[in-house]
């Protein structure tokens, strides 16, 4: 049913929809508002469920690694330093192969403190294992939370739903809410096939020699490779059910055969989807909206990138001394294609800031100003800065 | 699995064992491993309708390199510091799928357990889980080759609190896990000996009964780190008790509601003389050591008067016979 | 596309008047968003919401820098930099003061309204609430939505008697300015593009 909601309340009710056995969390801004709603849906028993409320970020992986473990559906949430505090827990569930689903409300990470949205908390645990999906809005926020659950259970890998802090957790929009029958069709109870049972003991997170960590570490990446197709799958299911897809791999939206593209993740992606409604014709550029980052959709990205000259690639996060995390990836990717396109890295709407729609069109001037392959954060403000740190 | 065992053949082989044993022998601790012994007493006291969660540690690592277990019952090692913590989640699971009947245990040393899992563990007690946590206590990360952790008794050498000209092993005191624990108001927390095993045992029986958190604190000497003859062990563990560094109690909600009697303390050297750890305490001639022995002296005799463990019976032979088996080794 | 930026102060609703607003707007089957420029604030401190009502989807994420209107919670507010900002041609300013309409459109230079909010629901509610007051003001100044459609809205927030006291504070505050005093159309899709 469509309904005004907040999109952590909207978040929350989604996971509602998914029944599952467990949640654990603990409090952080700006994913307090995704687990307070959890919280009140089972206090008013529309939520059958163990809501663990735990002491740390590190337990609240821990509880819901657990459960999982155990044969339960489970669920966390958290953003930014909960996310680094996870980060040993959530190594480890990826590499037991236990499913999941957690929220990242994406956050900086201090130092400084910042409370506000960028991606620099998820891309910081981007090599655990987990499969990553972004989200850029809410009605693709429930959706995703929903697939997460099914593609986590075929795949037995962890699913970390990334939505941006506060400009989607915090904002009211209609958002249609599907109906339980259909998600109960959609994901069917779920059996774990290793789970934790007396009457079939196994042993779980052995101590691997050299003999065999090679070969756990080939048999995780290779299952994140495979899940390509089945995060794909899983949103063409979605669309039969509802009629609604959110994403796939990526998206590409704008003029097929532009030579300019812009890539980027998250809810910017749904700003420059409405600025280029009004950019002018004679300029075609194309937005690749990338929901997976892990895995990686190369083949799409590269089938995505044919005739682009110019691809600017905008990210909320960076690697310090280095400069783009995913331009510096979607560079490596398109190596191998003839004539690939000259790639312009930028970083913009660090910790909380604005994001314009005079954005674009600065981007696109940069990048036609700029030498291929640099990296700047399009929004700095030199002036703050003193001269030797400018 | 051998063509010639079957499922079948299996859970019939399982069922003729005299006593279920949710720790097979066949693993690779040391000899003498306390911990090896503690590990075996308790889960055969469990049983096998239970889930096992194990830290990072010795335990975890010589039960189970893969592609090989010890384990006969569904047991979980994910983190150093969140054994309590997994196990949170698999009781929830457990009751929220309507199998409470099934038990939930968790594993650690004093590592996982007085330090880096301490934060886990105490939010698992006061959130009330129905989970047993044992914590086999062998005074220091030995699973890391003998490092000290705040369970090391004071002036234990280890490599991190090593004695010389400035220093005389560790310098701070044993900490107080169990008032700690019992501090959470849990319904039951006990300190054991693997030289007690009948008293260990029914401590297990008695937590593994108790709908809601329990804490076990099992005294696991550890022939490696703590430099003592492997055959040793029970002796060992048996005089840190009847020394009173190591005190046998029983709390509930915080009250001590039972102790185990010393009648005749013995003094701490008897103990610390046994082991290498405490070997620079024993240096002629060296004003410090006869300091640090009076001080350990101070500390076993405040413990027991603090417990009240003077007993007026005879001291208590533990059934099972330990007290009076001693095998193999220097001393046999 | 008419954007709306509601200043206040941490403990006034700021953050429910803004999602009131597009829950009101959901209600007539409107396009909606709202969301807080949310800060580590506490009572008290300076705090701002944005409103966007549509006949489109919003797909735009960006803070709200050309207003066609601006409610202000607190006239004390007005004293704070930037608070007018990016206010476009032929908006309007609507204000809990007890100062008069007159008095402040003159000082500030900008069509401005003023309702006493901060008495009207003190009287009305028992407490200094004034985002009801002001929001019931607004859509008699500006008919941006009918008063049943906030009706709605505070019905799926409230319950019982606090839902019947907003109602009844509605009612007072509706009346308090001039109906038509501003007019808008919310079809005309880019009212960003003067200030962009």
């Amino acid at each position: 049913m469509r309904q005004a909601l907040e999109g952590s309340q909207a978040i929350a009710r989604a996971v509602a929809l998914c029944r599952p056995g467990v949640v654990a969390a603990y409090p952080i801004t700006p994913q307090t508002h995704i687990v307070e709603g959890i919280s009140k849906l089972v206090a008013d028993g529309v939520m059958d469920c163990e809501l663990v409320s735990v002491e740390s970020e590190f337990s609240a992986a821990s509880v819901a690694l657990g459960a999982a473990a155990a044969g339960s559906r489970a669920y966390t949430a958290s953003s930014s330093q909960g996310i680094m505090l996870m980060s040993e827990v959530l190594y480890n569930i990826a590499g037991l192969r236990v499913p999941m689903v957690l929220t990242c409300a994406n956050r900086a990470v201090g130092a400084p403190l910042s409370i506000w949205n960028d991606q620099q908390d998820s891309m910081a645990v981007r090599d655990a294992g987990w499969i990553q999906l972004y989200c850029a809005d809410n009605q693709e926020a429930v959706d995703t939370t929903i697939q997460a659950f099914r593609i986590a259970e075929a795949t037995e890998l962890p699913v970390m739903v990334c939505v941006d802090g506060f400009v989607l957790t915090h904002t009211m929009e209609p958002i249609d809410l599907p109906d339980q029958d259909v998600v109960d069709a959609f994901l069917p109870p779920y059996h774990f096939a290793r789970m934790l049972d007396p009457a079939r003991p196994i042993s779980l997170g052995t101590l691997v020699d050299p003999a065999w960590f090679t070969e756990a570490r080939h048999s995780h990446h290779h299952a994140l490779l495979k899940a390509l197709p089945v995060i794909e799958q899983v949103d063409r299911d979605w669309q039969a059910a509802t009629g609604r897809a959110a994403g796939g791999l990526l998206e590409v939206i704008g003029p097929a055969d532009a030579p300019t593209a812009i890539l980027c993740l998250g809810s910017v992606a749904s700003t420059f989807t409405e600025v280029l409604e009004d950019h002018p014709p004679d300029d075609p550029v194309k937005l690749i909206k990338l929901r997976a980052f892990r895995p990686f959709p190369a083949e799409a990205l590269r089938a995505a990138c044919i005739g682009v000259k110019t691809l600017i690639v905008l990210e909320r996060a960076l690697s310090p001394g280095l400069g783009g995390i995913v331009a510096v990836e979607v560079q490596a990717i398109l190596a191998t294609v003839p004539d690939a396109p000259a790639v312009h890295g930028f970083a913009a709407g660090l910790g909380g800031r604005d994001m314009p729609v005079e954005l674009l069109p600065d981007l696109l001037a940069a990048a036609r100003a700029g030498r291929p392959g640099e990296f700047t954060i399009a929004d700095v403000q030199l002036s703050k800065l003193p001269e030797e740190d400018r | 699995m051998p063509p010639e065992l079957d499922q079948t053949a299996l859970d019939d082989l399982r069922r003729r064992q005299p006593r279920f044993r949710g720790l097979e022998a066949g693993h690779r601790a040391c000899q003498g491993c306390g911990e090896a012994l503690a590990a075996r007493l308790v889960m055969e006291s469990i049983g096998p309708d239970v889930v096992v969660t194990n830290a990072t540690g010795c335990l975890e690592v010589f039960t189970t390199p893969w592609p090989q277990s010890a384990w006969r019952v569904p047991w979980m090692h994910s983190l150093f510091e969140n054994s309590a913590a997994i196990a949170s989640g698999v009781e929830a699971a457990l009751k929220h799928q309507g199998r409470d009947g099934t038990k939930v245990v968790a594993l650690g040393g004093d590592g996982g357990t007085f330090d880096i899992g301490f934060q886990a563990l105490s939010g698992m007690l006061e959130r009330t889980h129905d989970i047993l946590y044992v914590c086999f206590d062998n005074e220091a990360y030995m699973n890391t080759g003998i490092q000290r952790s705040s369970s090391t008794p004071h002036a234990a050498a280890t490599t991190t609190s090593p004695s010389g000209k400035a220093r005389m092993g560790k310098r701070h005191l044993k900490k107080d896990l169990l008032s700690i624990i019992a501090a959470h108001h849990i319904p039951y927390a006990a300190s054991a000996s693997v030289a007690y095993p009948a008293d260990l045992r029914r401590k297990v029986r008695h937590a593994i009964g108790i709908k809601g958190p329990t804490f076990l604190l099992v005294h696991s000497p550890c022939p490696l780190g703590w430099a003592h003859d492997a055959a040793r062990t029970v002796e060992i563990a048996r005089l840190a008790v009847q020394t009173g560094l190591f005190p046998l109690i029983e709390m509930e909600r915080s009250e001590v509601v039972g102790v185990m009697p010393i009648r005749d303390p013995r003094p701490v050297t008897d103990y610390l003389s046994l082991q290498g750890r405490f070997r620079h305490l024993f240096t002629e001639g060296d004003p410090r050591a006869l300091e640090e022995r009076e001080h350990l002296q101070a500390l076993a005799d405040h413990t027991i008067a603090k417990f009240g463990l003077r007993g007026a019976g005879p001291d208590p032979l533990d059934s099972d016979g330990a007290d009076t088996v001693r095998r193999g080794g220097n001393s046999a | 596309m008419l954007e709306i930026r509601i200043h206040g102060r941490g403990g006034q609703g700021n953050v429910v008047a803004a999602y009131l607003l597009a829950g009101a707007a959901f209600e007539v089957g409107r396009h909606c968003q709202a969301f807080p420029a949310f800060g580590a604030e506490r009572r008290g401190a300076p705090v701002t919401a944005f409103v966007r009502i549509a006949d489109c989807p919003i797909r735009r994420r960006n803070q709200v820098r050309t207003p066609a209107f601006l409610i202000i919670q607190d006239d004390s507010l007005l004293h704070v930099p930037g608070v007018l900002d990016g206010l476009l041609p032929g908006g309007g300013v609507l204000v809990n003061s007890t100062e008069s309409s007159e008095s402040l459109s003159a000082r500030l230079g900008v069509a401005t309204a003023s309702i006493p909010a901060t008495t009207l629901s003190t009287e009305v509610l028992g407490r200094p609430m004034p985002n009801v007051a002001l929001l019931a003001a607004f859509l008699t100044a500006t008919g941006a939505l009918p008063h049943d459609a906030l009706d709605k809205a505070l019905a799926h927030r409230f319950k019982g008697d606090v839902l019947e006291r907003n109602r009844a504070l509605m009612a007072r505050a509706e009346a308090s300015v001039p109906a038509g005093l501003w007019s808008i159309d919310i079809s005309e899709r880019e009212t960003h593009a003067a200030g962009a």
